[in-house]
């Protein structure tokens, strides 16, 4: 199958700007996006938009056409909801349409404006993401959730929380050069450690922050990409994607990711790669232990081993396998939507070689972004490579 | 959404656990899901019939919440649990204890109790 070219990407900065409109954010990372791209306007045929909590955060629902205006492009748009993977399922239509033949140029992005909500007001709105007739009427919030996941992972497989806090220092510290990242600060394992508790056994430094911010990348054909003479060194090459059961206690593991692990093998053979051929990664780290998690489903990690991948330095920008060299949702931030497009577009930038923490992969040549929805009852995978 | 609505087969299966006749759905082939529900989720029948729950489940594992939704807001911190009986698992709040003392393994059963916040009916685990 042919592969897709991302010829451009753009993003926001993520953050507390609760004033900012989800228009006014999408309408930022789409200029950046056609910047670097190069791509007019004129050329784009569809945009695939990616928003979880537009209704309760802005009272606006059909935000396709909406953000299409935003950006400047007159096109259909359409919207895609998987909770904190809608980004994700926008990368996977968009880069489904190119691939058959139906498009050439699209505009992919997503959004979210969630601060203006406040601590409980956000929290309600990611509650959304559950199951509300047996999971969130019972008093589960998200953050229990990835703690009751968190508590089976340790008496499954062990594990502490020091484990967990070493994943939140190295997203951190991944974070520091990245303008674009939430939180630009160096913090220690006692920090995570001492945190207020949010839903044990997680803290508030376990958990990503409440984030605005806009992300949108341009993606071609192959074909267009040449006739054009585009500079787009990197090209999605696979793509995957993994259902599961809306509420975590009806999976069959607390602890594991069946559908990560689906949307992972479904885009390494995509891909015609292996998990041993990822050079870099960006995955779900809405809490500390997702990231364990994820790293295991998609066989970057041994199951039971993904936890002390951080602390053993695996893992780390210096390691065998960076995981989030962007600072990750921990430390770049998490605005829901946009967060699968973001993932794309911090890829890119490091296999391009323009991101400020490329330095750590300068050969690397393939990537793997997770995005995950709800308590992963929706995962999209996509492997993005570079020509050098 | 409208509060004086009820929800068709999630209140009413509250109402029996009221009642102390808490039940589940089995298909056929003796897969157990919760209410309200057409298609068994494992295999498809459509032939699903109640079939008591057992009267007491098992904690698998469990959270205390200390930033809870508004909606949650007076109750907090409160233990949030996972318990398996039989062949259904279900999320409820462990009460009757500490949440210090909430553990894995803990015998529980089930009661619907109170939100000290809204009211609303809540699922709820007792350790036996």
């Amino acid at each position: 199958m042919s592969d897709v070219r991302v010829a451009g990407v753009g993003l926001t900065a993520f953050g507390a700007t609760p004033e900012r409109t989800g228009r006014d954010l999408f309408g930022e990372a789409s200029i950046e996006a056609f910047e670097d791209a190069g791509v007019p306007r004129a050329d784009v045929e569809a945009l695939f938009y990616g928003n979880f909590m537009g209704e309760l955060a802005e009272h606006q629902g059909h935000q396709g056409p909406l953000m299409a205006e935003a950006a400047g492009v007159r096109a259909p748009a359409t919207r895609y909801e998987a909770a904190c993977a809608s980004g994700g399922a926008a990368v996977r239509e968009a880069v489904t349409r190119i691939r058959n033949g139906e498009n050439d140029v699209v505009l992919v992005g997503g959004t979210e404006r969630m601060t203006n909500l406040g601590t409980g007001g956000a929290t309600e709105a990611l509650a959304l993401a559950a199951d509300d007739l047996w999971e969130v009427r019972a008093g589960m919030t998200f953050p229990g959730a990835y703690a009751l996941m968190a508590q089976a992972y340790f008496e499954e497989y062990g594990g502490e929380r020091e484990d967990l806090a070493h994943i939140a220092v190295k997203n951190h510290e991944h974070a520091l050069p990245n303008e674009k990242a939430q939180y630009q600060q160096e913090i220690e394992v006692t920090d995570v450690l001492e945190a207020p508790q949010v839903s044990t056994p997680l803290g508030l430094y376990d958990s990503c922050p409440i984030s605005d911010g806009a992300a949108a990348v341009v993606l071609t054909s192959e074909a267009y990409a040449e006739e054009t003479g585009l500079e787009a060194p990197v090209s999605i090459t696979g793509s995957g994607q993994g259902g599961d059961r809306m509420a975590l206690h009806d999976r069959e593991y607390l602890a594991r990711s069946p559908a990560a692990r689906e949307a992972g093998e479904e885009a390494y053979e995509d891909a015609g790669i292996s998990a041993s051929d990822i050079d870099v990664a960006e995955v779900h780290d809405c809490f500390t232990i997702a990231e364990a998690i994820a790293l295991e489903a998609l066989d970057l990690e041994p199951v039971g081993e993904g936890i002390t991948a951080a602390r053993a330095g695996r893992t780390t920008a210096d390691g065998d396998l960076p995981v989030n060299l962007s600072g990750g949702l921990k430390a770049k931030g998490h605005p829901v939507g946009a967060t699968g497009v973001a993932q794309i577009a911090e890829l890119t930038s490091i296999l391009r070689g323009d991101h400020p923490n490329s330095e750590h992969v300068e050969d690397a040549t393939a990537a793997l972004a997770h995005n995950a929805g709800g308590t992963v009852a929706s995962a999209l995978v996509h492997i993005l490579e570079v020509e050098r | 959404m409208s509060d004086e609505v009820r929800d068709a087969g999630y209140d009413d299966w509250l109402d029996a656990v009221e009642e102390g006749e808490a039940y589940y759905l089995e298909s056929p082939e003796g897969h157990g899901s919760l209410p309200p529900r057409r298609v068994c989720p494992d295999c498809g029948s459509t032939d699903l019939e109640e079939a008591p729950l057992p009267e007491t489940g098992e904690i698998e594992t469990f959270s205390i919440t200390y930033v809870p939704t508004p909606d949650f807001g007076e109750d907090a911190p409160y233990a949030i649990a996972i318990a398996e009986f039989g062949p259904v698992r279900i999320t409820g709040q462990v009460v009757g204890v500490d949440v210090e003392d909430v553990e894995n393994g803990q015998t529980v059963e089930l009661e619907v109790v109170a939100s000290e916040t809204t009211g609303e009916r809540v699922v709820g685990f007792r350790p036996r």
